[in-house]
């Protein structure tokens, strides 16, 4: 009873506080005041989260899952919805994790922000985000999941299009919120039509009902595979995977709370929760597993590899996130659910932090983001310096920080699971993570500076340290929830999933490992981070021709890296100017025109002129209408009786 | 024996008569009493109209078995002491700027909806020939109460005239029936139609009597006294005969035709069904070349009258409570379109054609607004109500096997898409200057309310579905 409220206030609150800000924003002059009302209704939704979650965890593991029916939306048919939220293991990590870290960049915004002339509209959308991502991970059901997974994505398109009068590469930001709406819903048709499938195959829409049923499919069963791969259509759209991953890196049009908080901690992970929230329905498709795998580890590594040229800061860690997000689809793919998991909430806090990071380094350098023309930061910016190097820690993966523990359970998991191939390919990306991350370091905050000009970068506002400082510590300490049984560790968070993952699990027959060799492999990821920190710190941290001299010796590698595997020029000319041109040519000025609105015009024409013509019977003579009556009279008649 | 039990158990019906009677009385003796009278009114139709929302009773019979009581009845009273009420309000400011008899008119439109309850309410067919007359008598007389309009009395003289001619079919039809019977009780004929329905009296009787209210209901080709007759007569009083009348000749319809006879008797059911698909098609072809407003509306009606005809060849419950869902839907949404058409019109009957409105949202887009509503609800647009009533109707032919006839019904109502819509593009996307109406509260009120209630209706539909599922 009274959870039914508390969830309901939680999902609804920031939706209030949409509708204020959205409604009313314009007139409400204080930004203090505007600023309050998008950040307080976040910050009382993560109350909810933490209420609910200590009471989750004062109840028995059986009883821990809790589904609330708020109303019933749909009933058509055989078709029979409700507005329901299922919380449980799962859904309240994430909640907790989107509500928090969501609390935390609605303050760093206020900051941010200061100033915008649509301050109002982008708490209003924030907020709007925030409502659909919550529909997306607490719903109980795929409809209302998928009205999330929407709703997430309107959002997306308009905050990164957020300040359309302004230019964004060759294009408008207009163009980066459409490149990433379009290219979102190429993914969306893939869990469209998973739905359908899951409704012809179940006949219902409800977790409860579907996951219970499909555990009684056989492994491989081939309904399962095509279910789990248009799911995964869905969630390579989502989530920034080959081969639809191309919108994210354009997707930094957005001011940068939104790249943190959408592109980066939260809505680019709803992929990897969708595919976690059906991991039954994945581990009776082994080939999807393993198509997911491969992904996964593929897109680990190439954009790992893109990372490792580009100059603009905010590209460097999109790449990054594009290459983070492939790590959490690696461990999906090997059945490690929990750990891909796990690396969701460290990654939530350490790229939230790098990307506020970048915020701030930005707004310090006024609207500059080309690394080449930053340096010496680190004594302008103290806070935001020292925050930014913890976070390059984490994410490279140095021990005891919390990143080490996410990717090492993921490299381990993949290892023990007998995927070698795919350990390799995770532990080189490792490698050319932690390259790029102290590369972008030490170009930004060491050496001297080389900007032109009158700038004189200063730390920002407290609202904007304030977070940077929290997530630093979580950055730092994040990862303790999930240290291994091998280095003594309870790995809390596993067990804490396990009740969710279990019938997964049990139909995968995996069983944890644990040997001598897990450590090795700690050891060598952690040496092979240490040599990727190295070389960085070598070759950037004062002026050095080494990197310069490394790429004119592989200059083709390095022109193709830079230009970021030719992938957008590839879909340029394959896809997108063939489609184009095939509408236009095709499409529109054949179909649409010569067929389509013919007939319809000639149609509309021939109706207006029956009417033209047969309106003539309407004399107004009342003589005629009493004839025409007459003969209605004897037709009727006529027809009855003789029948 | 006939008693005071008879007359509790006809509440609505009371109600409406009495205070017509008491109006009359008031109107007469009173210099100023048309306050008075219009207050009275308004609350007596309010009063029997929320009776049947709330209080329907149980389904039984009153004064020897002549009426049916409860249920149905209730339903149906409430319906067309609704469109009453809707009425009083959007014509208290329209008539009385026209005419000044307005207590005559509020008299006239209480009686008009006694005649209609007690059409729905028959239990015999002399009592239903009654009730339809009282409602048609008090139609003639409204439809020319704006005595010096030329329009007005040609509108009155041909409802007259070619109703008068209708009126002798159906009388002579009910003789028939009588013949062939030996009763006019209704329930007596319809469980007598398993052995006549070879008889040819009885057949004959039965055309007529279907004559009779395909004119009522104004279905191809007994229509043709609609365009004339909805465009001369005052607007309000248009509004009122397009809904309260259709509501009441489609309540006499179901009680004797549908669901019960249509099902019996296979001719005349394919002869409603040719008719509902020619009245469709007719009606709507017939609209797309109007200029008028209240002429579009007029052909419009028609249309829905074929619409509203597949209820009654579906012959089934869904098909049947989809007319009864129809009509309310089509009370809110007509009686709306029409009171905006009244309150736009200039005093001399002018401004009601398409091109006055062009540019409307913007001189008045309250008024714009609310017809945009009530002309997406005609088209059939969800959310709105007209949406549910379609799909009620034509959900039933086809359960009905009728499945070609919700074909024609579609396809008909795309060809309506044009001149609904022409309405709102011209308000919308088009200049156009106009004179602002004056702001009449009363009507305001009834507009809104009547736009609200179409929405609400178009959202949770089975709030009456479920309801007037239970009659049949």
């Amino acid at each position: 009873m009274m959870t039914t409220q508390l969830v309901a206030m939680a999902v609804f609150l920031p939706l209030a506080g949409f509708l204020i800000n959205g409604l009313a924003g314009r007139k409400l002059k204080s930004e203090l005041l505007i600023g309050a009302i998008g950040s307080g209704t976040i910050g009382l939704s993560f109350v909810i989260a933490l209420i609910l979650f200590t009471g989750m965890l004062g109840t028995p593991v059986a009883d821990r899952t809790t589904i609330v029916t708020l109303f019933p939306w749909i009933e058509a048919g055989a078709l029979s919805t409700s507005f329901a939220y299922q919380i449980d293991q799962l859904s309240i990590l994430m909640m907790l994790i989107v509500t928090g870290v969501g609390f935390l960049i609605h303050i760093y915004s206020i900051g941010y922000m200061h100033g915008d002339p649509s301050f109002w509209r982008f708490f209003a959308y924030l907020n709007l985000f925030i409502f659909a991502m919550l529909n997306l991970i607490l719903a109980d059901n795929f409809l209302l999941m998928f009205l999330g997974w929407e709703g997430v994505g309107l959002c997306s398109y308009l905050l990164i299009g957020f300040w359309y009068d302004r230019r964004f590469e060759k294009g408008s930001t207009g163009d980066a919120a459409k490149k990433a709406f379009i290219v979102n819903r190429i993914g969306d048709v893939g869990f469209l039509i998973a739905m359908f499938l899951i409704f012809t195959t179940f006949g219902s829409l409800d977790f409860v009902s579907v996951f219970p049923q499909a555990a009684a499919f056989p492994v491989g069963h081939e309904v399962m595979t095509w279910i789990t791969l248009a799911l995964f259509l869905g969630a390579t759209g989502k989530s920034a995977q080959i081969p639809l991953f191309v919108w994210l890196p354009d997707a930094m049009a957005g001011p940068t709370p939104v790249s943190a908080l959408i592109h980066a901690a939260t809505m680019v992970t709803a992929g990897v929760y969708m595919v976690a929230r059906c991991s039954i329905l994945f581990a009776l498709a082994p080939t999807t597993m393993m198509i997911v795998a491969v992904i996964g580890a593929a897109t680990a590594l190439m954009a790992a590899t893109v990372g490792l040229v580009q100059n603009d800061i905010k590209k460097v860690l999109a790449y990054s996130t594009v290459s983070q997000l492939g790590y959490m689809f690696l461990a999906l793919g090997v059945g490690a659910f929990a750990a891909g998991l796990f690396h969701v909430m460290t990654h939530a806090f350490f790229k939230a932090l790098l990307f506020l990071g970048a915020g701030s380094v930005i707004h310090a350098m006024h609207e500059e983001q080309d690394i080449q023309k930053m340096g010496g930061l680190k004594s302008a910016l103290p806070v935001t310096g020292r925050t930014f190097l913890i976070g390059a820690i984490a994410i490279a993966g140095i021990p005891p920080l919390s990143g080490f523990f996410s990717k090492d359970e993921i490299l381990w998991k993949t290892f023990s699971g007998g995927y070698w191939p795919l350990w390799i390919i995770g532990f080189v990306g490792a490698g050319l993570t932690a390259f790029y991350m102290f590369r972008l370091y030490a170009l930004t905050f060491e050496g001297t500076k080389r900007w032109e000009g009158e700038k004189h970068p200063h730390e920002s506002p407290l609202t904007m340290t304030i977070p940077l400082i929290v997530l630093a510590v979580l950055s730092v300490v994040g990862g303790l929830i999930g240290i291994p049984e091998s280095l003594g560790g309870g790995n809390t968070i596993e067990h804490f999933l396990a009740p969710v993952f279990g019938p997964a699990e049990l139909a995968m027959r995996l069983h944890a490992t644990h040997g001598g060799i897990e450590y090795l492999l700690m050891i060598s990821s952690v040496l092979m981070a240490a040599a990727g920190i190295t070389l960085a710190w070598k070759w950037y941290r004062t002026a050095s021709n080494q990197p310069v001299r490394f790429a004119e010796r592989f200059a083709g590698l390095y022109r193709v890296l830079l230009n970021k595997w030719f992938v957008d020029e590839m879909y340029e000319t394959a896809v997108i100017r063939p489609t184009v041109r095939g509408s236009e040519k095709l499409l529109w000025k054949g179909i649409d025109v010569h067929v389509i609105d013919w007939t319809v015009n000639r149609l509309g024409t021939f109706a207006q002129w029956v009417s033209r013509t047969v309106r003539v019977v309407q004399t107004g003579v009342t003589q005629n209408y009493a004839f025409v009556f007459v003969a209605g009279v004897l037709l009727i008649i006529g027809w009855i009786l003789s029948a | 024996m006939t008693g005071v039990e008879d007359l509790l158990q006809t509440t609505p019906l009371l109600i409406v008569s009495i205070s017509g009677l008491v109006v009359l009385v008031i109107d007469s003796i009173f210099r100023n009493g048309e306050r008075l009278a219009f207050w009275l009114a308004a609350t007596s139709l309010l009063a029997s109209g929320l009776h049947g929302l709330y209080g329907i009773g149980e389904t039984g019979t009153a004064f020897s078995g002549m009426l049916t009581t409860g249920g149905y009845a209730d339903f149906c009273a409430a319906l067309f002491s609704l469109a009453g009420f809707l009425t009083l309000l959007l014509s208290r400011d329209y008539i009385g700027s026209r005419t000044t008899d307005r207590g005559e008119y509020y008299v006239l439109i209480l009686f008009a909806v006694a005649g209609m309850i007690l059409m729905a309410s028959a239990a015999d067919l002399v009592v239903l020939f009654l009730g339809l007359e009282m409602m048609s008598l008090c139609f003639y007389v409204l439809a020319g109460f704006t005595r010096t309009s030329f329009a007005g009395n040609e509108a009155s003289l041909k409802y007259f005239l070619l109703g008068a001619f209708a009126t002798g079919f159906l009388l002579y039809g009910i003789a028939f029936l009588y013949g062939a019977v030996g009763s006019t009780n209704i329930d007596l004929i319809l469980s007598s139609a398993s052995h006549l329905r070879d008889q040819t009296f009885f057949l004959i009787g039965l055309s007529l009597l279907l004559i009779g209210f395909l004119f009522k209901v104004a279905a191809v080709p007994f229509h043709m006294w609609v365009p004339d007759v909805y465009e001369g007569a005052p607007t309000t009083v248009t509004g009122f005969m397009s809904t309260g009348g259709k509501a009441a000749a489609f309540s006499a319809l179901l009680l004797v035709f549908a669901p019960r006879l249509a099902s019996q008797i296979g001719p005349v059911r394919e002869v409603i069904a040719v008719i509902a698909a020619v009245t469709m098609i007719g009606g709507n072809i017939l609209a797309l070349s109007q200029e008028n407003i209240k002429r579009m509306l007029a052909y419009s009606s028609v249309a829905h009258a074929g619409y509203l005809l597949t209820g009654v060849v579906a012959a089934n419950g869904s098909g049947s409570t989809g007319i009864l869902f129809y009509l309310a839907a089509y009370t809110l949404m007509n009686c709306g379109a029409f009171g905006v058409v009244a309150l736009l019109e200039s005093r001399e009957g002018g401004r009601t054609s398409f091109q006055d409105y062009s540019g409307l949202s913007k001189s008045s887009p309250v008024l714009a607004g609310l017809m945009a509503l009530f002309m997406f609800s005609l088209t059939g647009i969800p959310p709105f109500a007209g949406f549910f009533a379609k799909y009620a109707v034509f959900s039933g032919a086809v359960a009905a096997g009728y499945t070609w006839l919700a074909i024609i019904g579609v396809l008909a109502s795309l060809i309506s898409v044009y001149y609904y819509l022409r309405l709102v593009v011209l308000m919308y996307f088009s200049e156009g200057e106009h004179p602002v109406p004056a702001p009449v509260p009363l009507a305001y009120a009834a507009l809104l309310a009547a736009a609200g209630a179409v929405l609400f209706l178009g959202l949770f539909p089975s709030t009456i579905l479920d309801l007037t599922a239970t009659f049949f």
